[in-house]
């Protein structure tokens, strides 16, 4: 199932979330790049948009699919990783890393709460959750 | 983040739906999960999408070579003194034009023009030809032509027959070691008959990659053996196994028509672009009629090569819009407003062209080199243009 770092939140959608301060930092996991393939476009919203908790955010596109992004938390869009447009692979790379998404400033933080554990994230995708 | 419904030919990302006991398996399945591939449905079969990675088995298919496991393909035998006539009526090309040894691209096409599937015609001798068919049309064909093509005797081959394609610009030095025949002779669109790694095979210069290449045909029991001493002895050579996700890029960079997407039963071969292959001077045929018409007063669409702007993937079914001409808001950000023109067949990224290309139905009178259009992606209209085709230069021995 990839690689599961222990310090990040999960969605059953395939998202992380890491907490820094009063920001959150969002991406895909190891498993949901791996198993999209290759990654050519990511669709991301504006800096300033409001994203909320388990709706679409964002589209990514590999060579065969193409998955709507679920924000983890409600929030503002404080950044968006500029990288993408132009190196979409770097999701397939490094997608704890650069391939990085969004950064959010979160209306409620008590939502990162209600997030997976590293732990509970391998057991959804153990038990079949990839789909 | 789950998958939207996806188009042909691989659906779903997900390996949810790999547990199907009634998908059929080729004869190099085992060979496929033990080489780890990503096995998905594809028209009534289990096939490997992918190995290592679209990206990178096509790029290895442009730069060495790759190996494509197509046993799910449909073989008919057909023979007797009837056999070209009865191919004369099922199919739009001239198989009077066909030598012994020779391949023939044809479609079979419905008495409206509608097409039944495309195929690679085999003239084995005087009086015998085999015709290779897309795997989800086997049974719809064999039905069809043993219906129309009355007089001649059929023989449904396609369990007997393992087909391995190897492809790329090391292919003929590749199969070359391994055939006990000069292959460096076969021709483009051409065969020998011979042994390749030990086993009877028919040694065909086809292939579905715009590369060199060959098709060989071998018995379904010897289709592992092949398999696996073409990817020892091309090892050295970078040649890697490649699923049919890299084999549906290399085929859209170019322009192939894949049954299903770009060609199928409401699709005529003269908008198709495959006029080509339609010959009405050899006589009647099934759906000449209707062909003629449309050729007398000029196909009302054309398919066409569409270039993206950005790299959003255009896929199959998504709607065409006009340009709107020089209007600023044309692009990335405007919202659909007009009805759609024309529709996508197929679209990727295409890795070769390192662009996001695709494959469009639009008007006749749309359909020029460096027309404008829209495409409409999920909401939005992204702006595209016709382009020249094929996306990427055709490397095949002429």
């Amino acid at each position: 199932m990839g690689n599961v770092p222990g310090d990040l939140k999960y969605t059953r959608e395939h998202e992380w979330a890491k907490r820094d301060g009063d920001r959150v930092r969002v991406g895909i996991t190891d498993f949901a790049q791996e198993q999209l393939g290759d990654v050519v476009f990511v669709e991301l919203p504006k800096v300033g948009a409001k994203v909320v908790a388990h709706q679409a955010f964002g589209v990514v596109e590999s060579v065969k699919a193409v998955s709507d992004l679920f924000a983890p938390i409600s929030g503002e869009i404080l950044e968006t990783n500029a990288e993408l447009p132009q190196k979409p692979e770097t999701v397939n790379k490094d997608p704890y890393g650069k391939g990085w998404m969004i950064v959010v400033k979160p209306s409620n933080p008590a939502e990162l709460e209600q997030l997976l554990t590293s732990q509970q994230y391998e057991e959804f995708v153990a038990q079949g959750g990839g789909h | 983040m789950p998958a939207r419904p996806l188009t042909r030919p691989e659906g779903r990302w997900s390996t949810g739906s790999l547990v199907n006991t009634a998908l059929k398996r080729t004869p190099l399945h085992d060979a496929h999960v033990k080489a780890g591939a990503r096995m998905v449905p594809f028209g009534g079969w289990e096939m490997p999408v992918q190995y290592a990675g679209i990206v990178e088995e096509h790029r290895a298919v442009r730069a060495a070579a790759g190996c494509f496991d197509v046993s799910h393909m449909g073989e008919f035998e057909v023979d007797g003194p009837q056999a070209q006539t009865a191919l004369q009526r099922l199919t739009t090309n001239d198989v009077g034009a066909l030598e012994i040894g020779q391949v023939q691209y044809s479609v079979l096409c419905y008495p409206d023009g509608g097409i039944v599937d495309d195929l690679t015609l085999y003239r084995l001798a005087a009086d015998r030809y085999m015709l290779t068919v897309n795997a989800s049309n086997i049974d719809k064909d064999w039905s069809w032509v043993t219906e129309h093509g009355v007089g001649a005797r059929w023989r449904n081959v396609s369990e007997a027959t393992g087909l391995v394609a190897v492809q790329g610009p090391k292919a003929e030095a590749l199969v070359g070691r391994l055939a006990d025949t000069d292959v460096t002779r076969i021709a483009y669109y051409h065969f020998a008959e011979g042994r390749v790694a030990g086993a009877r095979a028919l040694i065909s210069r086809t292939g579905y990659t715009g590369e060199d290449g060959f098709e060989l045909y071998v018995a379904a029991a010897d289709t592992p053996r092949l398999w696996s001493a073409l990817l020892e002895a091309g090892r050295g050579d970078g040649v890697v196994p490649v699923g049919l996700g890299a084999r549906d890029t290399l085929r859209l960079e170019m322009r192939y028509a894949l049954y299903g997407n770009d060609i199928d039963a409401t699709t005529n071969p003269l908008e198709a672009g495959l006029g080509w292959i339609v010959k009405p001077a050899k006589g009647e045929f099934i759906g000449r009629d209707a062909i003629e018409k449309v050729r007398a007063a000029g196909p009302a669409r054309k398919l066409v090569g569409v270039e993206m702007a950005d790299r959003s993937v255009a896929r199959h079914g998504y709607p065409v819009v006009a340009s709107r001409g020089d209007s600023p808001s044309v692009g990335r950000e405007s919202a659909p407003t007009s009805n759609p023109i024309g529709i996508i067949t197929s679209g990727s990224y295409g890795p070769s062209v390192e662009r996001s290309i695709a494959l469009a139905y639009v008007p006749s009178a749309q359909a020029a080199i460096g027309t404008e259009l829209g495409v409409e992606i999920r909401g939005q209209v992204k702006a595209g243009r016709v382009v020249k085709t094929p996306f990427h230069p055709s490397r095949v021995k002429k």
